[in-house]
Protein backbone atom coordinates (compact mmCIF):
# COMPACT_ATOMS: atom_id res chain seq x y z
CA UNK A 1 0.00 0.00 0.00
CA UNK A 2 2.73 2.40 0.98
CA UNK A 3 4.73 1.60 -2.10
CA UNK A 4 1.69 2.26 -4.27
CA UNK A 5 1.27 5.68 -2.67
CA UNK A 6 4.89 6.45 -3.26
CA UNK A 7 4.70 5.56 -6.93
CA UNK A 8 1.54 7.63 -7.33
CA UNK A 9 3.23 10.52 -5.54
CA UNK A 10 6.30 10.37 -7.72
CA UNK A 11 4.15 10.16 -10.81
CA UNK A 12 2.03 13.16 -9.87
CA UNK A 13 4.99 15.23 -8.77
CA UNK A 14 6.95 14.58 -11.92
CA UNK A 15 3.95 15.13 -14.18
CA UNK A 16 3.33 18.52 -12.59
CA UNK A 17 7.03 19.34 -12.85
CA UNK A 18 6.99 18.57 -16.56
CA UNK A 19 3.91 20.72 -17.08
CA UNK A 20 5.63 23.50 -15.14
CA UNK A 21 8.80 23.53 -17.24
CA UNK A 22 7.00 22.87 -20.53
CA UNK A 23 6.73 26.55 -21.54
CA UNK A 24 10.48 26.93 -21.08
CA UNK A 25 11.21 23.72 -22.98
CA UNK A 26 9.00 24.75 -25.88
CA UNK A 27 10.68 28.14 -26.04
CA UNK A 28 14.04 26.38 -26.03
CA UNK A 29 12.90 24.13 -28.85
CA UNK A 30 11.51 27.03 -30.88
CA UNK A 31 14.55 29.22 -30.39
CA UNK A 32 16.85 26.67 -32.02
CA UNK A 33 14.63 25.81 -35.01
CA UNK A 34 13.17 27.63 -37.98
CA UNK A 35 9.64 28.80 -37.34
CA UNK A 36 8.02 26.21 -39.56
CA UNK A 37 10.05 23.35 -38.06
CA UNK A 38 9.27 24.66 -34.59
CA UNK A 39 5.51 24.86 -34.95
CA UNK A 40 5.27 21.54 -36.79
CA UNK A 41 7.34 19.81 -34.11
CA UNK A 42 9.52 18.37 -36.79
CA UNK A 43 11.71 16.32 -34.45
CA UNK A 44 14.26 15.35 -37.08
CA UNK A 45 14.84 18.89 -38.33
CA UNK A 46 18.24 20.46 -37.91
CA UNK A 47 19.13 22.89 -35.15
CA UNK A 48 20.01 26.46 -36.00
CA UNK A 49 21.40 29.55 -34.31
CA UNK A 50 19.89 31.92 -36.89
CA UNK A 51 17.09 33.03 -34.57
CA UNK A 52 19.61 34.23 -32.02
CA UNK A 53 21.56 36.06 -34.70
CA UNK A 54 18.45 37.81 -36.04
CA UNK A 55 17.19 38.63 -32.54
CA UNK A 56 20.59 39.95 -31.48
CA UNK A 57 20.76 42.25 -34.48
CA UNK A 58 17.18 43.43 -33.98
CA UNK A 59 17.76 45.48 -30.82
CA UNK A 60 20.62 47.02 -28.82
CA UNK A 61 20.69 44.13 -26.34
CA UNK A 62 24.15 44.91 -25.07
CA UNK A 63 22.93 48.33 -23.94
CA UNK A 64 19.82 46.79 -22.37
CA UNK A 65 21.96 44.28 -20.48
CA UNK A 66 24.24 47.04 -19.30
CA UNK A 67 21.28 49.19 -18.19
CA UNK A 68 19.71 46.34 -16.25
CA UNK A 69 23.04 45.52 -14.67
CA UNK A 70 23.66 49.13 -13.65
CA UNK A 71 20.08 49.42 -12.40
CA UNK A 72 20.18 46.39 -10.11
CA UNK A 73 23.59 47.46 -8.78
CA UNK A 74 22.51 51.03 -8.05
CA UNK A 75 19.30 49.85 -6.38
CA UNK A 76 21.16 47.31 -4.29
CA UNK A 77 23.84 49.74 -3.09
CA UNK A 78 21.19 52.34 -2.24
CA UNK A 79 19.09 49.76 -0.42
CA UNK A 80 22.04 48.44 1.56
CA UNK A 81 23.04 51.89 2.81
CA UNK A 82 19.57 53.14 3.59
CA UNK A 83 18.13 49.99 5.14
CA UNK A 84 21.27 49.40 7.22
CA UNK A 85 21.09 52.85 8.78
CA UNK A 86 17.35 52.76 9.35
CA UNK A 87 17.34 49.14 10.50
CA UNK A 88 20.02 49.92 13.05
CA UNK A 89 18.11 52.94 14.31
CA UNK A 90 14.98 50.86 14.82
CA UNK A 91 16.81 47.94 16.40
CA UNK A 92 19.34 49.50 18.76
CA UNK A 93 18.76 53.23 19.25
CA UNK A 94 16.22 54.66 21.66
CA UNK A 95 14.54 57.82 20.49
CA UNK A 96 11.14 59.43 20.94
CA UNK A 97 8.53 58.64 18.29
CA UNK A 98 10.26 55.42 17.25
CA UNK A 99 7.17 53.20 17.35
CA UNK A 100 5.05 55.62 15.40
CA UNK A 101 7.70 56.03 12.71
CA UNK A 102 8.09 52.28 12.49
CA UNK A 103 4.39 51.86 11.81
CA UNK A 104 4.62 54.55 9.13
CA UNK A 105 7.48 52.62 7.52
CA UNK A 106 5.52 49.37 7.63
CA UNK A 107 2.63 51.15 5.93
CA UNK A 108 4.82 51.41 2.84
CA UNK A 109 4.56 47.62 2.50
CA UNK A 110 1.03 48.29 1.33
CA UNK A 111 1.47 51.61 -0.47
CA UNK A 112 3.00 49.85 -3.43
CA UNK A 113 5.30 51.95 -5.62
CA UNK A 114 3.51 50.30 -8.55
CA UNK A 115 0.20 51.85 -7.58
CA UNK A 116 1.60 55.36 -7.17
CA UNK A 117 2.97 55.49 -10.71
CA UNK A 118 1.28 58.78 -11.61
CA UNK A 119 2.60 60.88 -8.74
CA UNK A 120 5.94 59.09 -8.58
CA UNK A 121 6.37 59.93 -12.23
CA UNK A 122 5.66 63.58 -11.45
CA UNK A 123 8.13 63.44 -8.56
CA UNK A 124 10.89 61.87 -10.66
CA UNK A 125 10.36 64.52 -13.36
CA UNK A 126 10.47 67.29 -10.75
CA UNK A 127 13.79 65.95 -9.45
CA UNK A 128 15.12 65.97 -13.01
CA UNK A 129 15.55 62.20 -12.97
CA UNK A 130 13.20 61.27 -15.82
CA UNK A 131 14.84 58.80 -18.22
CA UNK A 132 17.74 58.07 -15.88
CA UNK A 133 18.76 54.88 -14.12
CA UNK A 134 18.62 56.70 -10.81
CA UNK A 135 15.03 57.68 -11.57
CA UNK A 136 14.12 54.02 -12.12
CA UNK A 137 15.84 52.89 -8.93
CA UNK A 138 15.15 55.62 -6.42
CA UNK A 139 11.56 54.82 -5.40
CA UNK A 140 12.70 51.35 -4.33
CA UNK A 141 15.73 52.31 -2.26
CA UNK A 142 14.02 53.03 1.06
CA UNK A 143 12.35 49.63 1.01
CA UNK A 144 10.18 49.06 4.08
CA UNK A 145 10.71 45.37 3.59
CA UNK A 146 14.50 45.82 3.71
CA UNK A 147 14.33 48.05 6.77
CA UNK A 148 12.21 45.47 8.56
CA UNK A 149 14.61 42.70 7.56
CA UNK A 150 17.68 44.57 8.80
CA UNK A 151 15.96 45.50 12.03
CA UNK A 152 15.26 41.83 12.71
CA UNK A 153 18.84 40.86 11.88
CA UNK A 154 20.35 43.57 14.09
CA UNK A 155 18.02 42.76 16.97
CA UNK A 156 19.44 39.24 17.18
CA UNK A 157 22.99 40.54 17.72
CA UNK A 158 23.96 39.94 21.39
CA UNK A 159 24.09 43.19 23.34
CA UNK A 160 27.35 42.07 25.00
CA UNK A 161 29.21 42.50 21.73
CA UNK A 162 27.82 46.00 21.38
CA UNK A 163 28.89 46.88 24.92
CA UNK A 164 32.35 45.35 24.54
CA UNK A 165 32.95 47.44 21.43
CA UNK A 166 31.80 50.54 23.24
CA UNK A 167 34.17 49.95 26.14
CA UNK A 168 36.95 49.58 23.59
CA UNK A 169 36.09 53.13 22.58
CA UNK A 170 34.33 52.35 19.32
CA UNK A 171 32.00 55.07 17.99
CA UNK A 172 28.36 54.35 17.17
CA UNK A 173 29.14 54.22 13.51
CA UNK A 174 32.16 52.03 14.15
CA UNK A 175 30.04 49.58 16.14
CA UNK A 176 27.53 49.42 13.30
CA UNK A 177 30.20 48.75 10.70
CA UNK A 178 32.42 46.39 12.70
CA UNK A 179 29.94 44.48 14.83
CA UNK A 180 26.49 44.55 13.31
CA UNK A 181 27.13 44.51 9.58
CA UNK A 182 29.50 41.49 9.59
CA UNK A 183 27.11 39.51 11.78
CA UNK A 184 24.20 40.19 9.44
CA UNK A 185 26.02 38.87 6.38
CA UNK A 186 23.55 36.03 5.64
CA UNK A 187 20.69 38.52 5.73
CA UNK A 188 22.52 40.82 3.32
CA UNK A 189 23.14 37.95 0.95
CA UNK A 190 19.51 36.86 1.07
CA UNK A 191 18.27 40.39 0.60
CA UNK A 192 20.67 40.90 -2.31
CA UNK A 193 19.38 37.84 -4.15
CA UNK A 194 15.77 38.83 -3.69
CA UNK A 195 16.42 42.45 -4.63
CA UNK A 196 18.43 41.61 -7.75
CA UNK A 197 15.88 39.15 -9.07
CA UNK A 198 13.02 41.57 -8.33
CA UNK A 199 14.61 44.50 -10.12
CA UNK A 200 16.00 42.45 -12.97
CA UNK A 201 12.38 41.48 -13.64
CA UNK A 202 10.63 44.78 -12.94
CA UNK A 203 8.71 46.21 -15.85
CA UNK A 204 5.89 48.72 -15.34
CA UNK A 205 7.84 51.46 -13.56
CA UNK A 206 10.89 51.31 -15.89
CA UNK A 207 8.47 51.38 -18.83
CA UNK A 208 7.10 54.68 -17.53
CA UNK A 209 10.31 56.48 -16.57
CA UNK A 210 12.65 55.39 -19.34
CA UNK A 211 12.46 56.77 -22.82
CA UNK A 212 15.71 55.93 -24.58
CA UNK A 213 18.02 53.05 -25.42
CA UNK A 214 20.57 54.32 -22.93
CA UNK A 215 18.34 53.78 -19.90
CA UNK A 216 15.82 51.12 -20.91
CA UNK A 217 16.26 47.84 -19.03
CA UNK A 218 15.99 44.38 -20.59
CA UNK A 219 12.35 43.77 -19.71
CA UNK A 220 11.21 46.95 -21.45
CA UNK A 221 13.50 46.28 -24.40
CA UNK A 222 12.14 42.76 -24.69
CA UNK A 223 8.54 43.95 -24.64
CA UNK A 224 9.22 46.46 -27.41
CA UNK A 225 11.12 43.90 -29.45
CA UNK A 226 8.36 41.31 -29.15
CA UNK A 227 5.44 43.68 -29.73
CA UNK A 228 3.04 42.21 -32.30
CA UNK A 229 3.30 45.42 -34.33
CA UNK A 230 6.89 44.49 -35.09
CA UNK A 231 5.73 41.26 -36.69
CA UNK A 232 8.54 39.18 -35.20
CA UNK A 233 7.85 35.46 -35.41
CA UNK A 234 7.67 33.00 -32.56
CA UNK A 235 11.13 31.48 -33.00
CA UNK A 236 12.83 34.85 -32.85
CA UNK A 237 10.78 35.98 -29.85
CA UNK A 238 11.72 32.74 -28.12
CA UNK A 239 15.40 33.33 -28.88
CA UNK A 240 15.25 36.90 -27.57
CA UNK A 241 13.38 35.78 -24.45
CA UNK A 242 15.88 33.03 -23.68
CA UNK A 243 18.72 35.45 -24.25
CA UNK A 244 17.37 37.96 -21.80
CA UNK A 245 16.55 35.46 -19.08
CA UNK A 246 19.75 33.42 -19.50
CA UNK A 247 22.00 35.26 -17.02
CA UNK A 248 19.50 35.12 -14.18
CA UNK A 249 18.32 31.61 -15.03
CA UNK A 250 21.84 30.16 -15.21
CA UNK A 251 22.81 31.87 -11.96
CA UNK A 252 19.68 30.43 -10.39
CA UNK A 253 20.41 26.90 -11.57
CA UNK A 254 23.96 27.07 -10.20
CA UNK A 255 23.10 28.71 -6.87
CA UNK A 256 19.70 27.10 -6.52
CA UNK A 257 20.03 26.16 -2.90
CA UNK A 258 21.20 29.64 -1.86
CA UNK A 259 18.37 31.19 -3.86
CA UNK A 260 15.74 29.12 -2.12
CA UNK A 261 17.33 29.77 1.26
CA UNK A 262 17.38 33.47 0.45
CA UNK A 263 13.69 33.59 -0.34
CA UNK A 264 12.97 31.64 2.82
CA UNK A 265 15.06 33.83 5.05
CA UNK A 266 13.50 37.02 3.75
CA UNK A 267 9.98 35.77 3.56
CA UNK A 268 9.28 34.00 6.77
CA UNK A 269 10.41 36.36 9.50
CA UNK B 1 24.44 61.87 37.28
CA UNK B 2 21.00 62.81 36.10
CA UNK B 3 22.56 65.23 33.68
CA UNK B 4 24.73 62.60 31.99
CA UNK B 5 21.73 60.30 31.62
CA UNK B 6 19.80 63.14 30.04
CA UNK B 7 22.68 63.94 27.73
CA UNK B 8 22.98 60.32 26.68
CA UNK B 9 19.27 60.16 25.96
CA UNK B 10 19.41 63.30 23.87
CA UNK B 11 22.44 62.01 22.01
CA UNK B 12 20.63 58.77 21.20
CA UNK B 13 17.66 60.70 19.91
CA UNK B 14 19.85 62.71 17.58
CA UNK B 15 21.65 59.61 16.36
CA UNK B 16 18.34 57.86 15.82
CA UNK B 17 16.91 60.59 13.65
CA UNK B 18 20.16 61.05 11.75
CA UNK B 19 20.30 57.36 10.92
CA UNK B 20 16.69 57.43 9.88
CA UNK B 21 16.82 60.59 7.79
CA UNK B 22 17.81 59.10 4.38
CA UNK B 23 15.03 56.52 4.61
CA UNK B 24 12.55 59.10 5.90
CA UNK B 25 13.40 61.48 3.07
CA UNK B 26 12.99 58.86 0.36
CA UNK B 27 9.82 57.42 1.87
CA UNK B 28 8.38 60.92 2.01
CA UNK B 29 9.32 61.57 -1.62
CA UNK B 30 8.11 58.28 -3.04
CA UNK B 31 5.39 57.00 -0.73
CA UNK B 32 3.81 59.52 1.63
CA UNK B 33 3.87 62.71 -0.40
CA UNK B 34 2.72 60.92 -3.60
CA UNK B 35 -0.17 59.34 -1.68
CA UNK B 36 -1.35 62.72 -0.44
CA UNK B 37 -0.73 64.34 -3.81
CA UNK B 38 -2.81 61.62 -5.45
CA UNK B 39 -5.67 62.28 -3.05
CA UNK B 40 -5.40 66.01 -3.71
CA UNK B 41 -5.28 65.74 -7.50
CA UNK B 42 -8.20 63.31 -7.51
CA UNK B 43 -10.35 66.24 -6.36
CA UNK B 44 -9.50 68.46 -9.34
CA UNK B 45 -10.70 68.41 -12.92
CA UNK B 46 -8.39 67.72 -15.80
CA UNK B 47 -6.92 70.99 -17.05
CA UNK B 48 -6.97 71.79 -20.73
CA UNK B 49 -5.56 74.78 -22.54
CA UNK B 50 -8.91 76.51 -22.61
CA UNK B 51 -10.16 75.39 -19.27
CA UNK B 52 -7.68 75.31 -16.41
CA UNK B 53 -8.02 72.61 -13.80
CA UNK B 54 -10.40 73.46 -10.99
CA UNK B 55 -11.62 71.96 -7.74
CA UNK B 56 -14.48 69.56 -8.40
CA UNK B 57 -14.74 67.62 -5.13
CA UNK B 58 -15.90 64.04 -5.54
CA UNK B 59 -16.80 64.41 -9.23
CA UNK B 60 -13.97 62.21 -10.52
CA UNK B 61 -15.11 59.45 -8.20
CA UNK B 62 -18.71 59.84 -9.35
CA UNK B 63 -17.50 59.66 -12.96
CA UNK B 64 -15.78 56.39 -12.20
CA UNK B 65 -18.96 55.01 -10.65
CA UNK B 66 -20.78 55.78 -13.88
CA UNK B 67 -18.05 54.39 -16.10
CA UNK B 68 -19.01 50.86 -17.22
CA UNK B 69 -15.35 50.10 -17.94
CA UNK B 70 -14.53 50.81 -14.29
CA UNK B 71 -17.03 48.23 -13.11
CA UNK B 72 -15.86 45.73 -15.70
CA UNK B 73 -12.24 46.22 -14.63
CA UNK B 74 -13.15 45.81 -10.96
CA UNK B 75 -15.09 42.67 -11.78
CA UNK B 76 -12.15 41.34 -13.80
CA UNK B 77 -9.75 42.04 -10.96
CA UNK B 78 -12.04 40.35 -8.43
CA UNK B 79 -12.21 37.28 -10.64
CA UNK B 80 -8.43 37.47 -11.16
CA UNK B 81 -7.86 37.56 -7.40
CA UNK B 82 -10.63 35.05 -6.66
CA UNK B 83 -9.13 32.45 -8.98
CA UNK B 84 -5.37 33.04 -8.79
CA UNK B 85 -5.21 33.16 -4.98
CA UNK B 86 -6.87 29.83 -4.07
CA UNK B 87 -5.58 27.96 -7.10
CA UNK B 88 -1.95 29.00 -6.69
CA UNK B 89 -2.17 28.26 -2.97
CA UNK B 90 -3.55 24.80 -3.76
CA UNK B 91 -0.75 24.11 -6.24
CA UNK B 92 1.85 25.54 -3.86
CA UNK B 93 0.68 23.20 -1.12
CA UNK B 94 0.70 20.15 -3.39
CA UNK B 95 4.17 21.09 -4.64
CA UNK B 96 5.52 21.59 -1.14
CA UNK B 97 4.09 18.27 0.11
CA UNK B 98 5.62 16.50 -2.87
CA UNK B 99 8.94 18.31 -2.75
CA UNK B 100 9.15 17.44 0.93
CA UNK B 101 8.30 13.73 0.59
CA UNK B 102 10.56 10.86 -0.34
CA UNK B 103 10.01 10.71 -4.07
CA UNK B 104 12.41 10.05 -6.88
CA UNK B 105 13.83 12.99 -8.82
CA UNK B 106 13.10 15.37 -5.96
CA UNK B 107 15.82 17.80 -7.01
CA UNK B 108 14.43 18.12 -10.51
CA UNK B 109 10.90 18.48 -9.22
CA UNK B 110 11.82 21.31 -6.84
CA UNK B 111 13.78 23.16 -9.49
CA UNK B 112 10.99 22.79 -12.01
CA UNK B 113 8.40 24.22 -9.63
CA UNK B 114 10.52 27.15 -8.58
CA UNK B 115 11.99 28.19 -11.93
CA UNK B 116 9.09 30.39 -13.14
CA UNK B 117 9.58 32.54 -10.03
CA UNK B 118 12.93 33.87 -11.23
CA UNK B 119 11.66 34.81 -14.70
CA UNK B 120 10.40 38.30 -15.54
CA UNK B 121 6.64 38.42 -16.12
CA UNK B 122 7.37 39.80 -19.59
CA UNK B 123 9.47 36.76 -20.45
CA UNK B 124 6.81 34.45 -18.99
CA UNK B 125 4.23 36.10 -21.23
CA UNK B 126 6.44 35.57 -24.27
CA UNK B 127 6.82 31.89 -23.40
CA UNK B 128 3.07 31.46 -23.06
CA UNK B 129 2.41 33.27 -26.33
CA UNK B 130 3.66 30.14 -28.03
CA UNK B 131 0.95 28.17 -26.25
CA UNK B 132 -1.92 30.50 -26.96
CA UNK B 133 -1.31 31.54 -30.58
CA UNK B 134 -4.29 30.39 -32.66
CA UNK B 135 -3.60 27.85 -35.38
CA UNK B 136 -0.07 26.74 -34.63
CA UNK B 137 0.13 27.38 -30.87
CA UNK B 138 0.79 24.38 -28.65
CA UNK B 139 -2.72 24.33 -27.13
CA UNK B 140 -4.37 24.38 -30.54
CA UNK B 141 -2.11 21.62 -31.79
CA UNK B 142 -2.94 19.44 -28.80
CA UNK B 143 -6.62 20.24 -29.37
CA UNK B 144 -6.31 19.29 -33.03
CA UNK B 145 -5.06 15.83 -32.01
CA UNK B 146 -8.45 15.31 -30.38
CA UNK B 147 -10.28 16.88 -33.27
CA UNK B 148 -11.10 20.13 -31.45
CA UNK B 149 -11.46 23.34 -33.45
CA UNK B 150 -8.86 26.11 -33.26
CA UNK B 151 -9.45 28.60 -30.43
CA UNK B 152 -8.19 32.17 -30.29
CA UNK B 153 -7.48 32.04 -26.56
CA UNK B 154 -6.23 35.60 -26.26
CA UNK B 155 -8.53 37.10 -28.86
CA UNK B 156 -11.97 36.36 -27.50
CA UNK B 157 -13.58 37.93 -24.43
CA UNK B 158 -14.62 34.59 -22.90
CA UNK B 159 -11.11 33.17 -22.64
CA UNK B 160 -8.67 36.12 -22.59
CA UNK B 161 -8.80 36.74 -18.84
CA UNK B 162 -8.48 33.03 -18.13
CA UNK B 163 -5.39 32.82 -20.30
CA UNK B 164 -3.89 35.66 -18.25
CA UNK B 165 -4.91 33.96 -14.98
CA UNK B 166 -3.15 30.73 -15.94
CA UNK B 167 0.14 32.55 -16.55
CA UNK B 168 -0.13 34.22 -13.13
CA UNK B 169 -0.77 30.91 -11.37
CA UNK B 170 2.16 29.35 -13.20
CA UNK B 171 4.40 32.20 -12.06
CA UNK B 172 3.20 32.37 -8.44
CA UNK B 173 2.70 28.79 -7.25
CA UNK B 174 6.39 27.92 -7.06
CA UNK B 175 7.11 31.04 -5.05
CA UNK B 176 4.47 30.21 -2.47
CA UNK B 177 5.69 26.62 -2.36
CA UNK B 178 8.91 27.87 -0.76
CA UNK B 179 7.04 29.23 2.26
CA UNK B 180 5.14 25.98 2.72
CA UNK B 181 8.37 24.01 2.40
CA UNK B 182 9.92 26.06 5.17
CA UNK B 183 6.89 25.56 7.38
CA UNK B 184 6.79 21.82 6.69
CA UNK B 185 10.36 21.45 7.83
CA UNK B 186 9.49 22.88 11.22
CA UNK B 187 6.87 20.20 11.94
CA UNK B 188 8.43 17.78 14.45
CA UNK B 189 8.89 14.25 13.11
CA UNK B 190 7.46 12.65 16.27
CA UNK B 191 4.02 13.89 15.21
CA UNK B 192 4.28 11.69 12.14
CA UNK B 193 5.54 8.78 14.23
CA UNK B 194 2.72 9.17 16.72
CA UNK B 195 0.18 9.28 13.91
CA UNK B 196 1.69 6.12 12.44
CA UNK B 197 1.50 4.32 15.78
CA UNK B 198 -2.13 5.35 16.18
CA UNK B 199 -2.72 3.90 12.74
CA UNK B 200 -3.87 7.20 11.24
CA UNK B 201 -4.02 7.17 7.48
CA UNK B 202 -1.87 9.49 5.43
CA UNK B 203 -4.90 11.57 4.53
CA UNK B 204 -5.92 11.93 8.19
CA UNK B 205 -2.39 12.92 9.14
CA UNK B 206 -2.28 15.57 6.41
CA UNK B 207 -5.74 16.94 7.14
CA UNK B 208 -5.67 16.85 10.93
CA UNK B 209 -2.04 17.65 11.68
CA UNK B 210 -0.21 19.15 8.73
CA UNK B 211 -2.86 21.53 7.39
CA UNK B 212 -3.71 23.12 10.76
CA UNK B 213 0.00 23.63 11.48
CA UNK B 214 0.37 25.33 8.10
CA UNK B 215 -2.46 27.77 8.79
CA UNK B 216 -0.27 30.78 9.74
CA UNK B 217 1.79 30.25 6.57
CA UNK B 218 -1.37 30.09 4.51
CA UNK B 219 -2.52 33.43 5.91
CA UNK B 220 0.86 34.99 5.20
CA UNK B 221 0.74 33.68 1.63
CA UNK B 222 -2.81 34.92 1.20
CA UNK B 223 -1.84 38.49 2.03
CA UNK B 224 1.06 38.26 -0.42
CA UNK B 225 -1.17 36.80 -3.09
CA UNK B 226 -3.75 39.51 -2.52
CA UNK B 227 -1.14 42.22 -3.04
CA UNK B 228 0.11 40.40 -6.12
CA UNK B 229 -3.39 40.32 -7.58
CA UNK B 230 -3.12 44.10 -7.78
CA UNK B 231 0.53 44.21 -8.79
CA UNK B 232 1.00 41.43 -11.34
CA UNK B 233 -0.16 42.95 -14.62
CA UNK B 234 3.03 43.03 -16.72
CA UNK B 235 1.94 40.10 -18.86
CA UNK B 236 -1.14 42.02 -20.02
CA UNK B 237 1.18 44.26 -22.03
CA UNK B 238 2.32 41.26 -24.07
CA UNK B 239 -0.67 38.94 -24.10
CA UNK B 240 -3.85 40.99 -24.45
CA UNK B 241 -3.29 44.69 -23.72
CA UNK B 242 -6.44 44.42 -21.65
CA UNK B 243 -8.56 43.42 -24.62
CA UNK B 244 -10.55 42.28 -26.43
CA UNK B 245 -13.05 45.00 -25.51
CA UNK B 246 -11.58 45.32 -21.98
CA UNK B 247 -12.38 41.70 -21.18
CA UNK B 248 -8.98 41.09 -19.57
CA UNK B 249 -8.23 44.58 -18.27
CA UNK B 250 -7.12 44.81 -14.63
CA UNK B 251 -7.18 47.84 -12.32
CA UNK B 252 -3.49 48.74 -12.35
CA UNK B 253 -3.38 48.42 -16.13
CA UNK B 254 -6.40 50.70 -16.34
CA UNK B 255 -4.63 53.25 -14.12
CA UNK B 256 -1.59 53.13 -16.38
CA UNK B 257 -3.74 53.47 -19.48
CA UNK B 258 -5.73 56.41 -18.12
CA UNK B 259 -2.63 58.26 -16.98
CA UNK B 260 -0.13 57.51 -19.71
CA UNK B 261 -2.20 56.66 -22.78
CA UNK B 262 -5.25 58.92 -22.30
CA UNK B 263 -3.44 61.56 -20.17
CA UNK B 264 -6.35 61.70 -17.75
CA UNK B 265 -4.44 62.05 -14.48
CA UNK B 266 -7.38 63.10 -12.22
CA UNK B 267 -9.41 59.97 -12.93
CA UNK B 268 -6.30 57.82 -12.63
CA UNK B 269 -5.70 59.48 -9.26
CA UNK B 270 -9.23 58.71 -8.08
CA UNK B 271 -8.81 55.08 -9.08
CA UNK B 272 -5.43 54.96 -7.32
CA UNK B 273 -7.04 56.22 -4.11
CA UNK B 274 -9.66 53.48 -4.29
CA UNK B 275 -6.92 50.86 -4.67
CA UNK B 276 -4.95 52.34 -1.76
CA UNK B 277 -8.08 52.14 0.36
CA UNK B 278 -8.51 48.48 -0.52
CA UNK B 279 -4.85 47.77 0.27
CA UNK B 280 -5.25 49.71 3.52
CA UNK B 281 -8.04 47.39 4.57
CA UNK B 282 -5.82 44.40 3.85
CA UNK B 283 -3.04 46.04 5.90
CA UNK B 284 -5.39 46.64 8.82
CA UNK B 285 -6.53 43.03 8.79
CA UNK B 286 -2.96 41.81 8.73
CA UNK B 287 -1.87 44.09 11.56
CA UNK B 288 -4.83 42.88 13.58
CA UNK B 289 -3.90 39.29 12.88
CA UNK B 290 -0.24 39.84 13.76
CA UNK B 291 -1.26 41.48 17.00
CA UNK B 292 -3.37 38.49 17.87
CA UNK B 293 -0.62 36.03 17.10
CA UNK B 294 1.97 37.78 19.26
CA UNK B 295 -0.64 37.90 22.00
CA UNK B 296 -0.87 34.13 22.11
CA UNK B 297 2.88 33.59 22.01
Amino acid sequence: MNRLYQTLDSFGAILLAIIWVAPLLFAFWAAFHTTSDAVNFNLTSSWTLDNFRIAWEGAPWLKYFRNTFVLVTVVLIGQFIITTLAGFAFAQVKFPGKDLVFILVLLQLFILPEVLIVENYAMVSRLGLFDSVLGVGMPYMASAFGIFLMRQAFKSVPIELHEAARIEGCSWFGILLKVYVPLAKPTYLAYALVSVSTHWNNFLWPLIVTNSEDTRPLTVGLSIFGAPENGVDISIISAATLMSIAPLLITFLIFQRQFVQAFLRTGIK
Amino acid sequence: MRNTANLERRRQAIYGWLLLSPAALLLTFFAFYPSLATLWSSLFSRGTRRKPSEFVGPENYLDLMQDPTFWLVVKNNLLYAGVTIPVSIFFALAMALWANSKISARGFVRTAYFTPTVLPMIAAANLWLFFYTPGFGVLDQIGALFGLPSVNWLGQPETALWAVIIVTIWKEAGFFMIFYLAALQTIPTDLKEAADIEGASRWTYTRRIVLPLLMPTTLFIMVNALINSVKLIDHLFILTKGGPSDASKLILYYIWEMAFAFFDAPHAAALTILILLALGIVAAIQFFYMEKRTHYQ
